[in-house]
Order: structure tokens, then C-alpha cells, then sequence
């Protein structure tokens, strides 16, 4: 294995590994959120979150920031070596045919998505492992003797605001544009594809893009309205 | 049949000197081209319109003419090998273009690939890549017959498909990132897909990529802008089987 | 046979070249590693020879005016390579296609040369699939074949539309790996200009460097010389904007002769000439003759509705359609060899039966082989071609027929060899198109990848080591001395000349005028007064060359039109020997057509009594005559008789 990480292939490796990981991330917790929508009193969202504070879960946590770091310290190296790889620019470019805006826009997206992690992170981790995040203080509630966090506030109190809510739909897009190139490309990398997975692996990948962004964007819509 | 005549054009020509010197845009006028006539056939009109007023003639990279040896090398409106797709520059005809129009030709941009002088870059990168693991390694004469071992059709037609390259660039001077991977892949797919080339597979896998990372060019993000430009069509299918032979190699060392 | 020795070893044909092989002299591992071989040009011939050479143990420099070996023109060659392997069953052998060449040449070609290529032509085959040249493959995994004008049997192996391109990519894989190896030493975008010849042996050349601009010297004990053809001679050709004879004619002028030079042949599937913007012209593969029908309207007002555009093809209904070549040549049909093809479309349309604007074009029709084995039959076999077809002239070639005409394709003639592919200068040796050997006076389809490969894998690898084995005891070669300076200087003066012109014309302008007189007065029909026309003008033209041509840019730096002048230059003199030869030939064979000589039906007429010999000019200074040699031609294995396809 000598040299592999270090190779440009290997560097796909790596962002198509850490990226598959962060999808199964996105799926446990696009499942919890949906469970917004489903129950208005915040009990199955809340015992939700709850679950998530299992053990195994507790030593996935640090594993999970591990993964984006490492998607995003990856993301930044390959995008750094790409520049570098083209000295002088062309002065006339034109790539409307030959592939997608988010294809060649993988790193902006990113990034513009990890400004909405970290909006994210205060809204919501801030809250639930500081104590105190952007929508006040956490406190807790007791379902069937077990006590728990009261997370469902929070959830409320930031969709209704306008802002948020459309920061979030914001969010849930650009995820999903991340995923339309994101999801083919993983498999792509690791070489588990060819021209017959190829179009079953884009058409899975749009698919899932929608779904998540959909996902992502409908809770807060639907939060704004009923809440 | 006739062809129709464009009365005017203006071209934004990429002029350097040498591969020292700083280069800038010259923009020329050329009058009554028919638009049979190749887009190499209309440079060479205004080369000689540039001769006859005493100026140096647009340095420009060209051979065969018909598509084949990849010495053509134009990026013209933004696009490897211009605005047609699946051609070479010079299979590139004038009827793609309208009358009045204004055309940006520059060279190849790609660290691997410097300017040499106007619009005709250096692709040595490209020979040093082959050169590192491009062949089977077999001496001539004491071959077994031709049909010794029969080769599933699929197999030799999908080798053909990649064999096809004419390693002309236009998949790293087209790729966001200077990415030499479609290049690369074509002769490690043909040669990994064919018995003959099985045998070392793996060396030559590592070799191709480790030589193309040390001469700098980018690494692949799957756009697939390289097979949209490719004048063979050449698919990304056989990146992945690049990354796939890789992989594998490394997971033995 | 003083001067001209080919050197034909002794006993029967078929055993010629093994008992050949037997005696020669072979160098010791140990001594080849000592030994210096310059190889000039890559493409089948070159680079194979390069490879091999390498291989075998020799120290070998190549060079190719290209920016890398695998652009050299060998790989447009589209439609397939010939080889003896009888894999159809259908009656073919190493005899059949030694006959075939033989008599596809017109019978102007040696016989133990010719036979010798159809011995090797099977190996060259196993030799490619084993550089993972991906040949096209039935569905039993085996090779496939398919037909070729000028043969009774399918010997033809091909790579879709791109033989030509991947056997050259196998040959430059082979370079490749003997690159790495340190082997071979490849200069690319170096053009060599001169040969220089030390105590009346080639010691080495001298190039230029096209980035640069310097002139270098180089040493090596043998010079190859596999600079293809010089086509370009007609400026419209289907040649590579940069092939030149310039390698071969200055070996030329150093004391190599040169043979049969009148010998061109004349391509008769290219896509017609659609107006003076016209640069290069592009060649359809003979393959297509396989399945498509060649026709012209037999109407004569039909076809002036088609010159003027009020008709099209597909409003002339079959019955009105003249198939001229199944109607003349029934037993070979649309697959008569590429000579007779050519004459035959140029005697239609100048009979007025042309079918374009310019009246010089005729049908290639598919409608009838789509009719019979379908769309994707077609597609498979031809699709790129057909997509070439359309992008050039923007016609759909599936829903009309293809417009073909003539034109300039490959020259038979070049440099004198003997048996060893050597010169008349002592290690000097000519291979592939840049020789004269193996096609007489016409070549057949898929052959010139045969002979390229064959010198270069599995001919030249043995002969030159026949030379070389009595060159062990020579040092390096110091290129110190006065022979090198006084090449170079040569080399310098001479590009300084033309530079020096300052007049008002760029090179192409007298190129193309050149061309314009080639293809008038030398081209597919010749008489005694258009060659001495042609001779006339040729001179007058260069005469305002040296007066009036244009060389803008720096001398010492990339300067194309200083390479293009030095390559006009040299074509000059080159036609005028072509004229001189065409001249001196008064008899039709092959592609060389003098009207004199034709018989009632307008076909060749060889005279086999006059001039059943090898033109082998020698040359005497630049205001002096040249000197012809003659080679009789000797025919032992052969019936000479003459050529029908009928």
C-alpha cells in the first residue's frame, strides 16, 4: 500500500470512502428529522434523539467529526493540486456542454455547506451538548420515567423563524446538488462502475439528491406553516 | 453543393514568442472563407495573409489533417478542439461558424503541457506517462500464433474503443483540472482488457499513475468533461477500471 | 550490372531468404551494445525497426519531425494489413500472395524482395496481437478478415477503421518500453536534413532542431532512413501536411540512387476537392469498395443535372445508373486494384459523366449493401468512416451516396535497395515507403503496412546486422571531423539561402503551383509533351522560387516556414527527376499511365520487351543530367503476362 494515500487516485479513495460514511450519516439523521413529521407534540423526535445518545453511537460521534474533517482537509488538498495543476487560464470557457455546474463545483458547494454546518451546529449541538444554543437554553422532559433532552423547542423555535427556514431549504439544496455529482462519483472513484452501472449509479444518485434535499428542505417548510 | 462564403471573421489568436516569453491576444480580420474549407484551412489563409505583410505566421500544430494523429491541438472558443463535437481542430469545418463572428483560439492550458511558442504546446508529459508502463513487454519474433488465444469479441472490441486514443490532450486541456486520468485509463483499460496485457497489469497501473502525478497534472473529479471533449468519444467507463486496476495493484503491495 | 548489385541470394524462390538468413553475419551480444544505429522516421517501418534494433542490443537514435513518434502518417492508414495466414480457408498462401503483389504491381517488382514479404507477412500478425494490438475478432474469440481490391481471398486484418493507427501505437509501445530502457534515444520535432557520409559509408545526419533551430550533428555506424514517401510532391495529397522527401533526397544527392521515382499511386476513394481553400485531401478506406457500389448516372443529361444541382442521386433510378466497374471488370468488380479504379473514375468523368459541381467525382453507394445486410451491419463496419465522411462534407452517407475522386496517395518509387535494404551507399539503408522494392509499379490495398512492418520487425533486424557484424572494430564516430563540419555547413548555407531569398511569396504559394503542374502534367494520364511541358514549367517555377520566396521569422528559432521552403525546395527537384523518369518509361504499368501507351479498351499496356526493368537514377551535380541504371527485372516463379481484373 505504499504511497497509496498520498497518489491521486488514492486521494479519490479517501473522499469517496469519507464521503460514503457521511452518507450513511445523512441517512440516520435525515430519518430522526423526519420524525418531525409525524408527531406535532415533538415526543417521537425528542425520543429519537434520545436513542441517539446510545454508547455505540457516543463512540461513532467522534469518528463522524473525524469524517468530515477528513472529507473536508482531503477536499481541500485535491482542490489546492487541481489549481496548481493549471497555471494560466483560459481566457475563454465554455463547459455548458460537457458537464454539470455541480460536477465542476464540488469544492464551492462544500464549502458553502460547512458555513451552513456550523449555522447548524449552533442552533442545535451548541444547544444540546453546551447547554445553550442560538434558541435559548435546553431543558428537559420526562416521557414514561425516562428523562431526556427537550430538543423540539429548538426545532420550532428556529423554523419559524423565516430566516432559518429558508437558510435550511438553503441548505437542503446545495446538499443535494453536493450528492447529484457526490453519490455516482463515490463509486466512480473506487472503480465499481462501468457504462451499464454508470447510468444506474447517476440515476440512483439524482434519485437520493432529490430525496435528501427534498427531505432536508420539507421540515422546516412544514415547520414554518404548522408551528 | 457550392459552399457559402463568410465575407468576415475576427480571430483573437493567442501570440507568444517562445516558451519564455509573456504572451498576449493579437486579433486579425480574414475575409471570404468558404465555409467548406476546415478551420486549419482558414489559419492557413491567414498565415499567408500574415506572410504577405511581413509577419510572422501564426504557429499552430498540424499533420495529418484527417483527424488521426492528434497533433492538432486548438482551444477555440473555449473549447478543446472547438465548438463541433467528437472532431479533432482540424476536422472542425467553417460551417460551424457564422458570418460576422469573432473566434478565441488559444493553446492547450495545462501545467503538464507549456507553450512552446503560439498556439503549439509541449505533450512530451504524455510520452513520459507511455513510456513509464504503456506497452507489453515483449521482444519481437518467438510470439505463439495470432489465434492461439481466442479474445472474447467484447473484450477486444471494448480494448478497441479505448485503443482509439490519439493522445492529442484535449481530456487535460478540457478537465477543470488538468487531469491526464482519461489518457491514462485508455491504455491501461486497452491493455488490461486483453490477455497479452493482463500479465502486467498491475505494475503498469502504478507506474502510468505514479508518472503522472509527478509531472503535475491534477487528479480526476468524475466531471466527465474529458469524454464529452474527446475526438474518440473515449468513456470514463475505463477511469474506473484505472482506478479499479489501482486500487487492486496497491491492495497486493 | 556493374554499378546495381541486388544482391539476390542464390537457390529457389522459397528458399531464398532462409538460406539467406543462414549465411549473413551476425553480431555478438556484447558487440551490438558497441554499435550506433540512426533511424529516421517513426512510423511502421521506423519504429518497429527501432524497437527490434533496441531489442536486439544496438544503441539507437530516432528522429521524426513530429512532436512524438506515434503521430508519424503510418497511422491514418485506415482499412487493414495483408497477411498470408489462409484463417478463411480460402485458398490462400505465402505463393498466392506473392503472386497477387506481383501482379497488383504490374510486374515491376523483384521477386525475392516480394516473396520474402509473404513469408513474414504471417509473423507480423502474431507479432502485433501479442503488443495488444486489439485486431478485429469474430465471436469465437478469433481474428477476423476481410477483402481487398486486387485479391481473390480475404487475407485482410484490421482494427475497425484504424489498422493503420494501431499497429503504429504497437510499434511506438515497443519504442516506448526500449525508451525507458535507455536503448533508444528519441529526438522529436527534429528534422534531418542531411546524411553525412564518411570515407563512402553513412557515418550519420545532421538535424535540425524545429524548437530551437540549431543544426546537430549525429554519429552512428548505420544510417536507416524510414521517411515514408513523398506524395507531397503534388501538394494535394493524402498525405501528412509534413511528409517530406527531404531525408531521402539529400541520401539522394550524397550517392544513394533512386528508383522508378515516376511511381505513384493514385488513390480512387478520396473525397473530392471542394475548392482552392483546399489543403490536404482526405482519404475514404479501400475497404469501403467491399460493399459499396461505384457508379456515375448513364445519362449524360442526368449527370449534368447533378454538375448544375437540379437533381440529386437518389432521382436517378437504378436502371440509369452505370455500375462502370462491375460492368468492366466483372470478375473483381468494385474491387479491382486501386489503379485501374482511379483511371476508370477519371475516364467517366472526363467523358462528362462527373458528378459534382466541379465534374470530377463519382458515386460510392451504400443504399444497396444497407438494403441487404441492414443499418447496424454497415454502421459496425464502416460507422467511423462515415462519420469522417459527414464531418468533412456534411453530407449523411447512410441516406447518399459518397462523393469519391483520385487522388495522390503513396509513391512506389524511392530509394534504390538491394536484397538487405541497403543503398547504393554502404550503410545506408531504406525502408518502407522511403524504399522502391516491393511494389513495382501499383500497390495493392493493405500492403503498405505489411511492408513496413516486414522491413522494420523482421527483415532489416537481420540484414543490417550483416553490415554491422563487419563494423565491430569501429570507435564510436566522432562527428568532430571534417566530413560532420562540412554537412553542416552545407545544411547551414543552404537554409540560409532560402532565407536569405527576401522576396515576396511564402513557400506554400510555390508549392501549391507546384502541385497544380504535378497534377496536370504527371498525374493519373501522361504524354511526352505534357512531361516536357511539366519539365519546362517545373524549371521556370523554381527559378522565381529562388527569386522571389518569402522566409519570415527567425532564423534560429521555431520558424515552420523555413522548414516548409527547405521542403519546397527539395520537392523542385524531386518532380523534375519524377518528370524526367516518366519521361524516359514510354509504356503504361501499374500507376504510371502514358496515353501513348494503352490498349483499345483504355487499359495499361506494359511493354514488357523495352522496359521490363527498375529505373535507377544516379545523381551527377545540380546542373547535370542525372544517370540512369537499369535493373532487369527477372522473373523465374512468374508467368509475365498482361494485367486483367476482368
Amino acid at each position: 500500500m505504499s504511497n497509496f494515500i498520498s497518489s491521486s487516485i488514492g486521494k479519490k479513495v479517501v473522499m469517496s470512502l469519507s464521503g460514503l460514511f457521511l452518507v450513511m450519516f445523512l441517512c440516520v439523521h435525515l430519518g430522526i428529522n423526519m420524525l418531525l413529521l409525524f408527531d406535532n407534540t415533538g415526543k417521537l423526535f425528542n425520543l429519537g434523539c434520545h436513542f441517539m445518545t446510545n454508547p455505540v453511537i457516543k463512540v461513532i460521534e467522534p469518528i463522524l467529526a473525524l469524517g468530515f474533517i477528513i472529507h473536508i482537509a482531503w477536499a481541500s488538498m485535491l482542490t489546492i493540486q487541481n489549481r496548481k495543476a493549471r497555471p494560466v487560464k483560459y481566457a475563454v470557457r465554455n463547459q455548458k456542454g460537457n458537464c454539470t455546474w455541480s460536477s465542476r463545483n464540488m469544492y464551492v458547494l462544500g464549502a458553502m455547506m460547512l458555513v451552513f454546518i456550523i449555522i447548524h451546529l449552533m442552533n442545535f449541538w451548541a444547544a444540546i451538548k453546551l447547554g445553550e444554543g442560538t434558541a435559548g437554553v435546553m431543558e428537559h422532559i420526562t416521557y414514561d420515567g425516562v428523562t431526556m433532552e427537550n430538543v423540539y423547542p429548538h426545532v420550532v423555535a428556529t423554523f419559524t423563524n423565516p430566516i432559518y427556514c429558508i437558510l435550511y431549504v438553503i441548505g437542503g439544496i446545495l446538499l443535494g446538488m453536493h450528492l447529484a455529482h457526490g453519490f455516482w462519483s463515490m463509486f466512480q472513484s473506487v472503480g465499481l462502475c462501468n457504462n451499464i452501472w454508470r447510468k444506474r449509479w447517476s440515476c440512483l444518485a439524482k434519485l437520493f439528491a432529490i430525496v435528501v434535499a427534498a427531505g432536508f428542505s420539507i421540515i422546516p417548510i412544514y415547520m414554518f406553516f404548522t408551528c | 453543393m457550392a459552399d457559402k462564403i463568410l465575407k468576415e471573421i475576427t480571430l483573437k489568436v493567442w501570440r507568444q514568442k517562445d516558451a519564455k516569453s509573456k504572451g498576449k491576444f493579437e486579433t486579425y480580420k480574414i475575409h471570404n472563407i468558404s465555409q467548406g474549407s476546415s478551420f486549419l484551412e482558414m489559419l492557413d489563409i491567414l498565415n499567408e495573409q500574415l506572410v504577405s505583410e511581413g509577419k510572422e505566421p501564426v504557429a499552430f500544430d498540424h499533420d495529418c489533417r484527417e483527424g488521426i494523429c492528434g497533433t492538432c491541438s486548438l482551444f477555440v472558443d473555449g473549447r478543446a478542439h472547438g465548438p463541433d463535437d467528437d472532431v479533432t481542430t482540424c476536422q472542425l469545418h467553417m460551417r460551424r461558424f457564422d458570418e460576422g463572428a469573432t473566434i478565441t483560439i488559444e493553446p492547450w492550458r495545462c501545467g503538464g503541457f507549456p507553450v512552446i511558442k503560439d498556439l503549439i504546446v509541449n505533450r512530451g508529459a504524455y510520452e513520459q506517462i507511455l513510456q513509464a508502463g504503456g506497452y507489453v513487454s515483449v521482444n519481437t519474433g518467438g510470439i505463439p500464433d495470432g489465434n492461439a488465444i481466442p479474445i472474447p469479441k467484447p473484450a477486444a472490441d471494448e480494448a478497441m474503443d479505448a485503443a482509439a486514443c490519439i493522445g492529442c490532450g484535449a481530456c487535460a486541456a478540457t478537465c477543470k483540472n488538468s487531469s491526464a486520468m482519461l489518457f491514462v485509463a485508455a491504455k491501461v483499460s486497452q491493455l488490461a482488457l486483453l490477455p497479452q496485457g493482463k500479465v502486467e497489469a498491475a505494475r503498469r497501473a502504478k507506474a502510468m499513475v505514479a508518472k503522472m502525478d509527478e509531472l503535475g497534472f491534477g487528479a480526476c473529479t468524475n466531471t466527465g468533461a474529458c469524454e464529452m471533449e474527446c475526438p474518440k468519444s473515449i468513456s470514463i467507463e475505463h477511469i474506473a477500471r484505472l482506478n479499479r486496476e489501482f486500487i487492486k495493484a496497491k491492495l497486493k503491495d | 550490372m556493374a554499378v546495381l548489385d541486388a544482391k539476390i541470394p542464390e537457390g529457389p524462390l522459397k528458399d531464398k531468404w532462409s538460406n539467406h538468413k543462414a549465411k549473413i553475419g551476425v553480431v555478438s551480444p556484447a558487440n551490438k551494445k558497441k554499435l550506433d544505429v540512426i533511424i529516421v522516421g517513426t512510423g511502421l517501418a521506423g519504429g518497429s525497426a527501432a524497437a527490434s534494433l533496441a531489442e536486439l542490443g544496438y544503441n539507437v537514435t530516432t528522429f521524426c519531425y513530429q512532436d512524438s513518434p506515434r503521430r508519424a502518417h503510418s497511422i491514418a492508414a485506415q482499412g487493414g494489413i495483408n497477411a498470408a495466414k489462409n484463417y478463411t480457408n480460402d485458398n490462400d498462401s505465402v505463393y498466392r500472395l506473392f503472386y497477387e503483389t506481383i501482379k497488383g504491381g504490374d510486374y515491376r517488382a523483384r521477386e525475392a524482395n516480394v516473396y520474402r514479404l509473404a513469408e513474414v507477412s504471417g509473423s507480423i500478425i502474431d507479432q502485433c496481437v501479442a503488443q495488444g494490438v486489439p485486431f478485429a475478432r469474430d465471436y469465437g474469440g478469433l481474428l477476423a478478415n476481410r477483402s481487398f481490391g486486387g485479391a481473390l481471398v480475404s487475407r485482410t486484418f484490421y482494427a475497425r477503421g484504424q489498422t493503420g493507427q494501431q499497429l503504429l501505437l504497437g510499434a511506438y509501445s515497443a519504442m516506448n518500453r526500449q525508451i525507458a530502457k535507455g536503448k533508444i534515444k528519441s529526438y522529436t520535432r527534429h528534422e534531418v536534413l542531411d546524411v553525412v557520409i564518411v570515407d563512402g559509408k553513412a557515418r550519420g545526419v545532421i538535424a535540425r532542431d524545429l524548437v530551437t533551430g540549431k543544426i546537430e550533428r549525429f554519429g552512428a555506424h548505420a544510417v536507416v532512413l524510414a521517411t515514408g514517401g513523398y506524395g507531397n510532391v503534388f501538394f494535394l495529397s493524402t498525405n501528412a501536411m509534413g511528409c517530406n522527401g527531404s531525408a531521402a533526397w539529400q541520401a539522394y544527392k550524397r550517392g544513394a540512387m533512386f528508383g522508378n521515382p515516376c511511381f505513384v499511386q493514385i488513390h480512387p476513394t478520396c473525397i473530392p476537392v471542394h475548392g482552392d481553400q483546399q489543403s490536404k485531401l482526405t482519404l475514404m478506406s479501400e475497404s469501403l469498395r467491399n460493399d459499396g457500389r461505384v457508379w456515375v448516372p448513364k445519362k449524360k443529361e442526368d449527370a449534368e443535372a447533378l454538375q448544375k444541382g437540379t437533381k440529386t442521386a437518389n432521382d436517378i433510378p437504378d436502371e440509369d445508373r452505370d455500375f462502370y466497374l462491375e460492368r468492366r471488370y466483372p470478375a473483381f468488380g468494385n474491387l479491382v486494384p486501386r489503379d485501374v479504379a482511379s483511371r476508370a473514375a477519371k475516364e467517366r468523368c472526363d467523358a462528362g459523366y462527373g458528378v459534382n459541381n466541379t465534374g470530377k467525382a463519382v458515386f460510392l453507394d451504400f443504399k444497396y449493401a444497407i438494403k441487404e445486410f441492414g443499418h447496424k451491419v454497415i454502421e459496425e463496419r464502416y460507422g467511423n468512416l462515415f462519420q469522417m465522411y459527414q464531418k468533412i462534407t456534411d453530407v449523411d452517407p447512410y441516406n447518399y451516396p459518397m462523393m469519391i475522386y483520385p487522388a495522390i496517395h503513396y509513391t512506389m518509387g524511392g530509394l534504390w535497395v538491394d536484397y538487405n535494404l541497403m543503398t547504393t551507399v554502404p550503410g545506408l539503408y531504406a525502408i518502407g515507403e522511403c524504399n522502391f522494392s516491393d511494389h513495382g509499379a501499383n500497390r495493392l490495398g493493405a500492403s503498405a503496412l505489411m511492408q513496413g512492418l516486414a522491413d522494420g520487425y523482421f527483415i532489416l533486424p537481420y540484414t543490417i546486422g550483416d553490415y554491422l557484424s563487419k563494423e565491430i572494430q569501429t570507435p564510436k564516430i566522432d562527428t568532430t571531423t571534417k566530413e560532420f563540419e562540412e554537412a553542416e555547413k552545407h545544411v547551414t548555407d543552404r537554409l540560409k539561402a532560402l532565407y536569405d531569398i527576401k522576396g515576396t511569396k511564402s513557400p506554400d504559394h510555390f508549392h501549391k503551383a507546384l502541385g497544380i503542374i504535378m497534377w496536370d502534367n504527371i498525374g493519373m494520364g501522361r504524354t511526352k509533351e505534357s512531361l516536357e511541358t511539366a519539365i519546362k514549367e517545373i524549371a521556370a517555377l523554381k527559378k522565381e522560387f529562388y527569386k522571389d520566396l518569402r522566409v519570415v521569422g527567425d532564423f534560429t528559432a521555431m520558424n515552420n516556414e523555413l522548414e516548409k521552403a527547405a521542403r519546397v525546395a527539395d520537392f523542385f527537384e524531386l518532380a523534375e527527376l519524377m518528370a524526367h523518369d516518366a519521361l524516359d518509361r514510354n509504356e503504361s504499368c501499374g500507376g504510371h499511365c502514358r496515353l501513348e501507351s494503352v490498349t483499345e479498351e483504355g487499359e495499361a499496356k506494359r511493354d514488357d520487351e523495352n522496359y521490363k526493368y527498375v529505373s535507377v537514377w544516379e545523381y551527377k551535380g545540380d546542373d547535370v543530367a542525372p544517370e540512369l541504371h537499369k535493373e532487369e527485372l527477372v522473373y523465374e516463379n512468374i508467368k509475365v503476362q498482361q494485367r486483367s481484373y476482368k
